[in-house]
């Protein structure tokens, strides 16, 4: 299994500790794992990113432009990465933000309203973890259940009460995914 | 004056009069501080006060027992070789860096005695900020900063402590202050920060002087032991060669011109702080 | 194996500084690598009473690291390029006094104030001298998270075991990305001295002085030899490498540090559409692995040289390969890192389309 994905979206909305949460749980798995945040031209034009790859075998290059997996929270990340990813490849995207949808027919789409669902949830700031939810349903790149032990990891301990809420969210993120 | 002058001497009369012969106790008039001042003929040149400044420390340093407490840095200059001439452990610093240098030393080792030695182009150019922030960051380290307003080793280039209208190799005539600045007091400058314990100006230019140099040394190694702060002993000093004069002329330079520019005395103590 | 801990690459050479007994850390903060020391402030002192300390600038940092070095403490710095830049004074005065201790340098482009973006344009530096001299850093390339902790070990151990500075040279990217890493257990710090330490002259024994300045041209020299005389050791004894697929090889990619891991991805491309390719990655830039480019240099058909530069390895790779086989470069400059795609690309262009003609 190789899994190289990226998560794109303005800064704020929680695209690195996104690709964080999955590396932590690829770690806690016993699996090979590098995050590597946005770089060079990539930070330009409005996005922030994380590359995350969770791979059995041991990780060559960090530095990819070809992804797996897109979850794009912006528009910006639609126009941006669409055209990377590989052939069979998903992008999953937030389609309460997203007005104008991926195109392509050679990948998987999964239009996810996180926004909206967020709202729902109360808390803007679990968007993440609904798209986040998606991703993982799509790839399998970890199993769920690791999911909360990973949270453990990268929330600080005043936020473990909110672990919760936010694997609500995850669940929540899921069911969009088939 | 080089060592090799002095072997030179030394072949000439051999066979008649030796070192030995000479070196008897009923003929003492002078003895170096015993043991911490290594028994080696100095190469600064005759008159300077270097030797009058290395000497009177490594008295102090010999008569409150810290030939094993403490550690030197040495900087470049003509001073470059105080390791040669003072029998305790030391460094030899980048031009500038002593302060950096001795800001290490005494943070990896609290509990030693850490000092400084430095002439005006080390320590009031190159090594400005480098003096300034150890003495801001009050390290507790003492600075003996060595001011004969002139750039010694190098052969008389002007220093930012040289005298407006002074003539140096690179103001030959006369230090233009309004195009070459003016004459810097780094004891003044640096007396205001609050890390800062003692600073004062002495001399060597006279045996009265030397006693009070000596004093303000012994004083300021009282304060590191104290753990007062940063403090420095500037000395003004003369530099013979390099001011085209004999010693005495030198030193009647420093009575007249240097001292009534850099005034001798405390300028701050930790009774100040 | 161990705990696994996810941790970023600068903040895992900060642990691994505290878990190796390090007495004081001197530094000033530069993007890409200001988690260092604030990694230290955080943890340091608390834990092992390490010292880390805030200097005024890289060139005080530098001295400090002489002084405290001086004293036979385990000392270490970081920065990067235009700081490091500032530090090379005080690195030639480190390497004539034969002060053991550890720089790691976390390259970002330049020349000049450059960008914060990661970059190899200091290679030249850190392995050719840097400042002014005959001297020589024992340099070290790690590829992963997981060599930037296992080389601050093993950076103090070669600095201690020569007495010369070390230098872990590294990159924005390697700095900020995190990867599972296996900590070492925490080391004492030392309580002995090394004898030419000056921690003040003991009775009965001659004073210590640590100086550089030798100003009898002969006595200068001599200490030249004894330092080249080092280097050739380090030359014969510390050599260190990867090799990856070269049994078969026809053609070889190599670069160091995260320039070699871009290269691995576009080997296993080459691979996969039946090309016959190794790898080599250099893990010591000084002593560098000359004989292993020879020996592939005598049997390969072409070897393609990886950096994030304009061409400064492959300087050593083409000496190394002494004409033997065909040496192409492929790299980008001033914070740009060559994607596997491009690599492979050239490769095609350079090695298969270009060769048929």
């Amino acid at each position: 299994m190789l899994q190289e994905a990226i998560f794109a979206g303005f800064g704020g909305q929680g695209v690195l500790s996104m690709g964080m949460i999955l590396a932590y749980a690829g770690m806690i798995e016993k699996k090979q794992v590098c995050w590597m945040p946005s770089y060079g031209p990539e930070m330009r034009g409005g996005t922030a990113n994380a590359v995350t790859i969770v791979s059995d075998n041991m990780i060559s290059s960090p530095i990819i432009s070809r992804y797996d997996t897109v979850v794009a929270l912006n528009q910006p990340s639609v126009e941006k990465f669409e055209s990377r990813v590989k052939p069979g490849g998903n992008i999953i995207y937030d389609s309460t933000n997203i007005l104008i949808p991926p195109t392509r027919t050679d990948i998987n789409i999964y239009a996810v309203p996180g926004s909206e669902e967020a709202v729902k949830l109360k808390n803007i700031k679990v968007l993440n973890l609904i798209m986040l939810g998606a991703m993982i349903k799509a790839t399998n790149a970890v199993n769920t259940e690791t999911v909360p032990k990973a949270l453990e990891q990268v929330l600080p301990e005043r936020y473990h009460k909110l672990i919760p809420l936010n694997m609500e969210a995850f669940k929540v993120g899921m069911s969009y995914v088939k | 004056m080089s060592e090799k002058t002095f072997v030179d001497l030394e072949s000439e009369i051999e066979g008649t009069v030796t070192r030995e012969s000479i070196c008897l106790e009923e003929n003492l008039i002078y003895q170096k501080p015993i043991d911490t001042l290594i028994d080696t003929p100095m190469h600064y040149c005759p008159g300077c006060g270097h030797s009058t400044a290395h000497k009177i420390f490594m008295e102090v340093v010999a008569e409150m027992g810290l030939q094993e407490e403490i550690i030197g840095v040495a900087p470049v200059g003509c001073s470059v070789f105080a390791y040669h001439y003072m029998n305790v452990d030391m460094q030899e610093a980048a031009h500038g860096r002593a302060c950096a240098v001795g800001t290490a030393i005494k943070r990896v080792m609290p509990e030693k005695y850490v000092f400084t030695y430095q002439g005006d182009g080390d320590l009031a150019a190159i090594g400005t900020a480098e003096t300034v922030h150890a003495a801001n960051r009050g390290e507790n380290i003492l600075v003996i900063f060595i001011n004969n307003g002139i750039y010694g080793m190098t052969s008389g280039q002007m220093a930012p402590t040289s005298l407006a209208g002074m003539v140096t190799t690179t103001s030959p005539y006369g230090r233009d202050t309004s195009r070459q600045g003016y004459p810097l007091k780094i004891s003044e400058m640096l007396a205001p920060l609050p890390g800062v314990a003692y600073v004062t100006r002495q001399s060597v230019h006279k045996p009265n002087n030397v006693k009070r140099a000596k004093k303000a040394l012994q004083k300021a190694l009282q304060y590191q032991k104290e753990k007062r702060g940063f403090c420095m002993v500037e000395i003004v000093s003369n530099c013979p060669s390099n001011m085209k004069m004999t010693p005495l002329q030198s030193n009647q330079f420093v009575e007249e011109k240097m001292i009534p520019f850099y005034p001798l005395g405390d300028i701050k103590t930790p009774e100040d702080k | 194996m161990g705990d696994l801990k996810l941790m970023k690459g600068n903040e895992a050479l900060a642990e691994a500084m505290i878990r190796a007994g390090c007495d004081a850390y001197f530094g000033y903060p530069i993007t890409p690598q200001s988690e260092v020391l604030e990694y230290l402030a955080r943890e340091s002192e608390q834990r092992t009473g390490m010292l880390a300390f805030q200097a005024e600038s890289e060139v005080a940092a530098i001295n400090m690291i002489y002084g405290a070095a001086g004293c036979g403490r385990r000392v270490m710095t970081t920065s990067s390029s235009p700081g490091m830049s500032l530090m090379q004074e005080g690195l030639s005065y480190i390497a004539s006094a034969e002060l053991p201790c550890l720089l790691a340098n976390v390259v970002r482009g330049g020349p000049g104030l450059g960008t914060i973006q990661p970059s190899q344009a200091d290679y030249f530096q850190s392995v050719k001298g840097g400042g002014h001299g005959d001297y020589k850093l024992i340099v070290l390339a790690p590829s992963t998270v997981q060599e930037m902790v296992d080389f601050v070990k093993l950076g103090f151990e070669l600095a201690e075991k020569y007495r010369n500075p070390a230098m872990i040279l590294t990159d924005g990217a390697v700095g900020q990305m995190m990867e599972p890493v296996e900590l070492f257990d925490q080391m004492p710090r030392r309580t002995v001295f090394p004898e030419w330490a000056t921690t003040g002259k003991k009775p009965g024994q001659e004073r210590r002085y640590i100086t550089s300045l030798h100003i009898q041209s002969e006595k200068m020299e001599e200490i030249n030899h004894r330092l080249q005389a080092k280097y050739k050791k380090m030359e014969e004894n510390e050599v260190r490498y990867v090799e990856m697929n070269t049994e078969d090889a026809d053609y070889i990619f190599t670069g160091f540090g995260l320039g070699a891991r871009i290269c691995m991805k576009a080997m296993q491309m080459a691979r996969e559409n039946g090309f016959k390719v190794g790898l080599v990655r250099p893990i010591t830039l000084f002593p560098f692995p000359t004989k292993v480019y020879n020996d592939l240099g005598a049997r390969v058909k072409g070897i393609l040289d990886v950096e994030m530069n304009a061409g400064q390895m492959v300087e050593d790779v083409r000496l190394s390969v002494n004409g033997q086989t065909k040496v192409e470069f492929y790299g980008r400059m001033g914070g740009v890192i060559p994607s596997p795609e491009e690599i492979y690309e050239h490769f095609i262009k350079t090695f298969i389309e270009g060769g048929k003609k």
